[in-house]
Parts: C-alpha cells; structure tokens; sequence
C-alpha cells in the first residue's frame, strides 16, 4: 500500500467539485492509501507569485513541512499546483539560505521544512510508484473503442527542469502511457503541450477562448472522442468555455473533457455519475455510452 | 550512425506553393549538430534547402527553428542528444512567422515589436563626461536578460501569439525589462504605463513555453511578471489583470484558500453589467449541472496561521 499527503487544491472541491471524488474513488481502488493535508493553504496558481514569489515560497514551504511532519510524499491533483509547488521546492532545496530565510517565516507556527518532501501528481505516481502493469490489472472495462487526446497543462510540463524530467523522463509522455494501458488510442495531436488559456481568461477571453477553440478544434478534426487532462484549470477552460468557443469559430466541436480520475474510473468499471460525468458542461452522454458497454 | 531527417519546406515560386515534407538520409556522429546537418544535406544532396546561420557558435541568433517540434537553435543542438539511438528527427521552421522559403521565416514583425519598446537607454541630467555609471550590484540582476541574442525561439513557441498576432510577444517584453530595470534609465514609469496596456505585459498566459525554449536562460515569462509587479507597484493597478491579481491575494490572505466564485466578481467590479453579462451564460449552465463552487466558501481551519503571514510580507495598502 502506497500513502500521501493528499493536496486536493482549491479546484477539486470548487469549480470542479466532480473531481475529488472522482480521485478517491480511484485511488481507494489502486490501494493509494490518502491522509487530506486539511490545513495546507493555496499554492497562490502562479499569480500570488508574480506580486510577490517570497510569500508563495513560504506558503508552499509551510505546506512541504507539514507532509515532512507527516513524513509523507505529497499527492497533487492538478497539474497546476504541482507545477507551483514543484518550482517552489526547487527554489528551497537548490539554496540553503533562502530555506533559512523563509523558514524564520514558518518558526512561529513551530514548523520547519528541512527540504525533504517530495510532490507528485496523481498522473506520475500511477506510471512511477504504482506501476502500469498494477493499473492494467484494475481495468473491467478496455477503453478499446476511444480516441483519446491527451493535454497536460502547462505547470506539469514547464519548466522541465523544476519538474524532474531529466530524472524521470517518462513525464513528458506520461498520459499517452496511461491511456494506452487503459485500452485507450491516443489521439497525438500537437496542442497537448499548449495553453489552455485558463490563465488570462478574466483578462483576454477573446484570446482565451481562440486558445480552447484551436485545441478542441484539432482534437476533434483527428477524430478524438474525448480530451483528458490531469488539470481542473484545463479543465474548466476546454469545457466551460467550448461552447462560446463552438461560437466564435462556427465550428462544432462538443468534445468532452475528462479529469484524469474519470477517464481512469470508466475503465476500472465505476459508476459514470459517482465519477462526476453528468456534471461537466460539454455533454459526456454519447462519449459513456460508447465508453460503457449496454 | 544513420540518421532520417525530415525537413518541412516551402517554395513561393514553385507553380503549386504549398509546404510539403522532405526526407534525407544522413550519416552524423556523437558531435554533429542540426546545423552540421543541415549544412551537409544542401551541400552534398540538396541544393534547393533553404536555411539561416552564421556564427554556428550560438551568439548571432541566426539559426532558430523548430527541432522534433520545440524552437531551438541548430548549431547549438546536437543530434545525438535528441535521437540518442539514430531513428530520425523533424526540423520545421520557427512558428508564429511567415515562412519565406523552407527553413527561412520573415522576422519583420519580429524586429517592429522589438523596436516598439524603445530599445535603448534614455538617462536624464546631463551626459557625464565619461559612461553612465552604475553600481555593480544594481546591474548583475539584469545579466540573464542581456544575454538575449534575438534568436526568436520565444516568439516562435509563444502561446499567444498563435491567437493573437498583435501581443508583444517575450522577446520585445524581455527586451522592455532590460531598460526598466536599468538603474541609468529615467523612462520607468512612461515605459510600464505603455506595456501595461493591451497586448503587452497582462496578455501573456503564464504557458512558460519561452522560459522552456530559450537557449540563453533569459527567461523572458518571469520578467514579464516582475514587470506586473512593478506596474502595479507604480501606481497602474486598475488594469484588468492587475485587479485580478489583486483580488487573488485578497481572497487567499483572507481564507487561506482561494474562493472562486468571489474571484472572478471582484475582478471585473460587482457593477459592470457588460462583465457580468459575459459571465452570467457559463455561470448558468454551470449552475445547471451542478458544477459550482460551494456558496458558502470554509476557512482553513489554522487560517490565523496564513494571515499572520500575509500581513508581514504582503500588508495591505
């Protein structure tokens, strides 16, 4: 049994509320064995760092010392907290006297973050830490009759070096691997390492949306069923906003947007609306019923 | 070790112009470089291929396209660490530029972007005798972004600007911070409140796609975002997006965790219909679905521990 300090994020349980039980679900199935990180706060998503990175630092360093208290690795859910985190972790363990200066930060709460924990997504533990071969054992239901269009997010692919891939090179292909040992056919289109556009929604939604409509666009055109990301933030973009993108483009796309624990939860045999599929806003109706045999 | 190499090309003056694929098949060694690649292709089979380099040491900038799909430079690429094992690798031109032939992309629009942030020093009082001198100390921090040799890999691979032609782009903002930040330069305050406005320094989407792709470690994302700072530290805080950023740490300082319903009302104002009105579509069918952020937003249990933080680095006005 593998345990976490599980980091649900702000997302799972707010804009996307279908996705933290759709990741209990499936990790309670794998025998990932989760204590909540209740008291952990925000990462600050990239945009309390740039008014002031200090502070994200020792949010985030705060949140590393509680997991090394715990003396558990900690689990993320969404590629963009990871990405945050994973830079901040960086920044801490590559220099021995900013740690001190953002620890003296954390000494009135009595925590200090010795630089030892370790942040995972979800995505990587399953190919690093569970194994492909473990996952493939748990799937009832081969995805065989889905195109799949794989779209990471940002924060889980960028910087590379802030994110291990020179030790775990696998990262970069992580969630074609993934898809693929859960019978799905991985639609390679050239979006999946793009923007979503999320990020400057509330500032420029014409270029927001254009973002959403070019990598639905593409999937679509390549014969994708559906899109799964290991982002809420993608999330919400590629499907809250498909439809004002369906309308600037004058191009029917409807493709549905999976979290990644759906996608994984439909092939394990869970119930599509315990996993939350009935509540995105791009129908997933045909794409369960081609999913799920009769 | 052999080596396929797929080149994308295009002849403007060919009788149908469309950009097709062409293959070659090449020998390299441990230390051949796309560049040394490309060279031997034109050279000893094709003599059509179209490409830029000089220097063939990574100074000059010229040799910038995109290899297995990320923009870098050729002569500073080397073969056998992007196929370790032969196979084959496909070289395409720099994205988000017109292409003139084959590898050879029209910079123009490069240039006028990097022109369009007044490019030099603009120090004021009168000229000293001697150079305009600066701390030591001051100018260190401004080292990586003079590093910039206006290759073009960040403006190649920007998210942005594939939606969107008009945005700056990293380059001419990264070339921006290079003045705003110089101590000997008096124009900080005329320079953000220009990249402040549309298309400059809010429009960027955070992709990191330049941080990644730069071959000289300018970083040109993580100016952009020291400039919002400094923006809204000059006094330009009722952008758009510096209202978001704004109430970002507002709402987190609060509760500890960010409360998504209040972020997106209190960036765009409670009283501006239009917002409201472009908003209230999406809201509605989130609604519907019951995919809402609970009304009632919970507090961290220990969130006197985080505001006790946030009122020591980040007090408020």
């Amino acid at each position: 049994m593998s345990k976490y300090a599980f980091f649900p994020g702000c997302v799972s349980r707010g804009g996307c509320p279908e996705l933290y039980p759709a990741a209990m679900q499936v990790c309670r199935r794998l025998g990932i064995e989760l204590e909540e990180m209740v008291g952990a706060s925000c990462t600050g998503a990239g945009v309390l760092q740039e008014k002031n990175q200090f502070l994200g630092d020792v949010l985030n360093a705060r949140t590393f010392a509680m997991a090394e208290w715990m003396g558990l690795p900690i689990m993320t859910i969404c590629s963009t907290c990871q990405g945050v985190m994973s830079q901040a972790n960086k920044r801490l363990t590559d220099d021995p006297e900013y740690l001190a200066r953002v620890n003296a930060e954390l000494a009135e709460e009595y925590l200090e973050y010795k630089g030892t924990t370790v942040v995972k997504h979800l995505l990587w533990i399953i190919i690093e830490d569970i194994g492909v071969e473990t996952l493939k054992t748990h799937v009832r239901n081969p995805l065989t009759h889905l195109k799949v269009a794989p779209f990471y997010g940002c924060y889980i692919l960028r910087p590379s070096n802030a994110l291990g891939f020179k030790d775990y090179p696998g990262r970069e292909t992580s969630l074609e691997e993934l898809i693929e040992a859960i019978g799905g056919e991985v639609v390679n289109f050239s979006g999946k390492s793009r923007c979503c556009g999320f990020p400057i929604l509330t500032i420029n939604e014409a270029n927001s949306v254009a973002m959403v409509g070019k990598h639905t666009s593409e999937a679509a055109d390549m014969g994708a069923d559906a899109m799964v990301t290991p982002c809420p933030l993608c999330h919400l973009n590629l499907d809250g906003y498909q439809p004002k993108a369906m309308a600037q483009s004058q191009r029917k796309t409807n493709l549905p947007i999976l979290h990644l624990p759906q996608l994984m939860g439909l092939a394990m045999g869970l119930d599509p609306d315990e996993l939350g599929l009935q509540k995105h806003i791009i129908s997933t109706g045909d794409l369960v019923s081609k999913a799920v045999p009769a | 070790m052999d080596l396929a190499v797929k080149v994308r090309r295009y002849d403007p003056e060919a009788k149908e112009p469309i950009p097709y694929w062409s293959e070659y098949k090449v020998e390299v060694d441990e230390y051949t470089t796309v560049l040394d690649t490309l060279i031997n292709i034109r050279e000893d089979i094709d003599g059509t291929l179209s490409l830029r380099c000089s220097c063939r040491s990574a100074i000059c900038g010229s040799c910038s396209m995109r290899v297995n799909g990320h923009a870098q430079l050729a002569c500073k690429t080397r073969v056998s660490e992007i196929a370790p094992d032969g196979g084959s690798v496909t070289i395409e031109p720099m994205g988000n530029m017109e292409v003139i032939k084959d590898l050879v992309v029209d910079m123009t629009p490069f240039w006028d972007k990097v022109k369009a942030v007044d490019p030099w020093l603009q120090p004021e009082g009168p000229e000293p005798e001697g150079e305009y001198l600066a701390p030591n100390e001051d100018m260190l921090h401004l080292a990586g972004v003079m590093g910039c040799i206006l290759c073009g890999a960040c403006v190649s691979d920007c998210t942005v600007l594939e939606v969107d032609s008009n945005f700056l782009g990293p380059a001419a903002l990264a070339k921006a911070y290079r003045f705003v930040a110089d101590p000997r330069d008096s124009q900080e305050k005329p320079r953000l409140d220009s990249l402040r406005q549309y298309s400059g320094i809010w429009d960027c989407t955070r992709c990191m796609e330049c941080v990644q792709v730069c071959p000289k470690g300018v970083a040109p994302m993580d100016r952009i975002m020291v400039m919002r700072d400094l923006a809204m530290n000059a006094g330009f805080d009722k952008e758009i997006g510096a209202r978001h950023t704004d109430a970002f740490v507002e709402l987190v300082s609060h509760s500890g965790r960010l409360d998504e319903l209040k972020l997106p009302v209190k960036t765009v104002g409670m009283f501006n219909i239009r917002a409201m009105q472009s908003f209230a579509p999406v809201g509605l069918r989130a609604l519907v679905r019951g995919k809402m952020p609970p009304i009632f937003h919970k507090m961290l249990p220990n969130v006197e521990n985080v505001r006790r933080i946030f009122r020591k680095l980040e007090p408020k006005k």
